[in-house]
């Protein structure tokens, strides 16, 4: 990817003091939605704070779209930043507070005035906008952090936890409005600890233990990397478990057949995935066995966090 | 004018729009309002004690004690600690209420964040102090005119623009210190403190030593020498006075250099709340 067009981390590392924020990241993050998974203290925020400029690297240079965080009056043109903090300016309403932060980027009254109302509107704040942010609800002051962040129209949005706070109705708004920004070719880096919800809206992860990137693209390549080592669970429900049992007892890349728990179907561990899904098709083409379903068991971000960091995965 | 000169004239004029919302918000102004009130109380409350005869009043002596009260009190207390109050928010407060970051993620050059704070806050501190000067001189002059000594009062009032003009001066001055102190230190009272004393200590200090003072620079300015006497002679700097064309500049440069100062150190500030 050419480094004008995407997020670029070379050979970052960032220390606090002693203690170690991120290390060695190197890292090519294109269009579309990325999520950064990990622990508490992975290194998530330290990358998206390094990507904005709020902390500087130790060691490497980070790009963004081709200009360096220390540039703000040129970076901030072209991108957005919701961070975790659930702090604002004091005395300021919702529409104060996103209209008066325009008016930074030296647009006219009319100008910021217009993209105020519209950033309102994509995060259905507008009937709300005139009260002040302190008596706002939590949810209210996520989505208010939202609107400022994508209200100058950025090409790159970075969203630290944003779905923290919102009720199911507004995380569901909320995740259309991610898709929608990264169909309109955004980079949109989002960093979550809701596994399930990161499976829905990424288009890559970028997975971080202990400061280190341990994985780096789409679930499904990320997952490919991993076959040796875990076998990929496929869930098979046919007419004849018994006898596709059988047969793939014989395979050297099958590592594990098992009965699923309700007793409909198998679950299959093997190293070559390519290699199974032609003897299944053989089978079923024979008439040996008829396929209800077929579908892989352990492809997502969860089972991937799982065998790679370990631990939990659902509060990560 | 150049682009780039326009483009940082529109940010710092948005980034004060934004400071003097916070400054002037009734919670925030308060405590400044009743700082500068305090003057206006003295000489307000003199002139109309003496208004209901509830005091005696020759006016001779009045512009004396207003140079002194000027000179200890308002400038030494009264714009101290609003200068406080005032700029080691600009960036401290902001830290500590973790919404600095908004500013940071603007797409504002960081030494142009500076010197809007800084002059957001010179407005704040001038408009609630000058005008408090102003107001307390213009009082005493109106109330001179009403006593035995009224012939002063016409003289006097060349002088408002002066005590008006130290008062900016003292702003601009202990504006730029607390400003930079509040970036420098994560506690920046102590250092506040360690500003006061000196500038309290400054009358023990060689002549020489008395130069790295705001005080000292002020003082030279002011109109009428106070004839300190009695524990009054522990805050009569003796040192001879900088001429005022000297001064006034002097002061003035001053600030920009610690302003300078500010705008080269902010390029290294990280926003790490969590650890500050």
């Amino acid at each position: 990817m050419n480094g004008a067009d995407g997020i670029v981390f070379e050979d970052v590392s960032k220390f606090y003091g002693n203690v170690l924020g991120v290390n060695r990241v190197r890292l090519s993050i294109p269009p579309g939605i990325t999520t950064l998974v990990g622990p508490n203290g992975s290194g998530k925020t330290t990358l998206m704070n390094l990507m904005t400029g709020l902390v500087q690297p130790s060691r490497g240079s980070v790009r963004v779209l081709g200009i360096p965080p220390s540039d703000p009056e040129r970076l901030f043109k072209v991108a957005g930043y919701c961070t975790q903090f659930d702090a604002f300016p004091r005395g300021l309403t919702g529409y104060e507070f996103i209209y008066l932060y325009l008016r930074l980027h030296a647009m006219t009254h009319a100008r910021a005035a217009e993209l105020t109302a519209r950033a309102l509107e994509r995060v259905t704040m507008t009937a709300a906008a005139g009260q002040r942010i302190a008596s706002y609800s939590k949810g209210m002051r996520q989505r208010i952090k939202l609107a400022q962040a994508i209200a100058h129209q950025p090409s790159v949005l970075v969203l630290d936890e944003p779905l923290n706070g919102l009720d199911p109705m507004a995380r569901a708004e909320a995740i259309a409005l991610f898709r929608a920004l990264a169909g309109e070719g955004l980079h949109v880096i989002i960093s979550s600890h809701i596994l399930h919800e990161v499976d829905q809206i990424s288009d890559q992860v970028v997975m971080l233990s202990n400061g280190y990137v341990v994985a780096e693209g789409q679930i499904q390549a990320v997952r490919g990397e991993m076959h040796q080592e875990h076998p990929l669970q496929i869930l098979v429900r046919c007419s004849q478990p018994g006898l596709l049992a059988a047969s793939l007892f014989a395979q050297d890349h099958v590592a594990e057949v098992r009965m699923h728990h309700d007793r409909g179907g198998l679950l299959v561990g093997t190293r070559d995935p390519e290699r199974f899904y032609e003897l299944l098709g053989k089978m079923v083409l024979e008439g040996a066995i008829h396929l209800e379903s077929v579908a892989p068991a352990d492809e997502d971000v969860h089972s991937v966090y799982e065998y790679l960091i370990g631990g939990g995965g659902g509060a990560a | 004018m150049s682009p780039a000169v326009r483009l940082w004239g529109a940010q710092i004029l948005a980034i004060g729009r934004l400071e003097l919302k916070k400054n002037f918000s009734f919670r925030r102004a308060l405590p400044l309002y009743l700082l500068a009130a305090l003057p206006l109380g003295i000489f307000g409350g003199h002139a109309i004690g003496y208004a209901r005869g509830w005091t005696s009043c020759h006016g001779t002596e009045d512009l004396t004690v207003f140079a002194g009260v000027f000179q200890l009190f308002v400038l030494r207390l009264v714009v101290f600690f609003g200068c406080v109050a005032i700029f080691l928010n600009s960036f401290r407060g902001e830290v500590a209420q973790k919404s600095l970051h908004y500013y940071f993620l603007a797409p504002v050059r960081r030494d142009v964040l500076v010197v809007g704070k800084y002059l957001a806050g010179l407005l704040t501190a001038s408009c609630i102090f000058g005008a408090s000067v102003a107001l307390s001189y213009g009082i005493l002059c109106l109330h001179l005119a009403a006593t035995p000594s009224a012939g002063l009062a016409g003289p006097a009032w060349h002088d408002l623009g002066t005590y008006t003009g130290i008062t900016l001066l003292a702003c601009a001055g202990y504006g730029a210190v607390f400003l930079l102190l509040g970036m420098l230190f994560r506690n920046p009272i102590v250092p506040a403190i360690t500003v006061l004393v000196w500038e309290s200590l400054i009358v023990f200090v060689p002549p020489l030593l008395k130069k790295i003072s705001i005080i000292f620079y002020l003082e030279s300015l002011c109109p009428v020498r106070v004839p300190f006497s009695g524990t009054g002679k522990l805050f009569a700097i003796t040192a001879n006075p900088t001429p005022a064309y000297l001064a006034a500049p002097g002061m003035v440069l001053l600030a920009v250099a610690i302003v300078t100062v500010a705008a080269v150190r902010i390029h290294r500030m990280e926003i790490r709340y969590g650890t500050e």
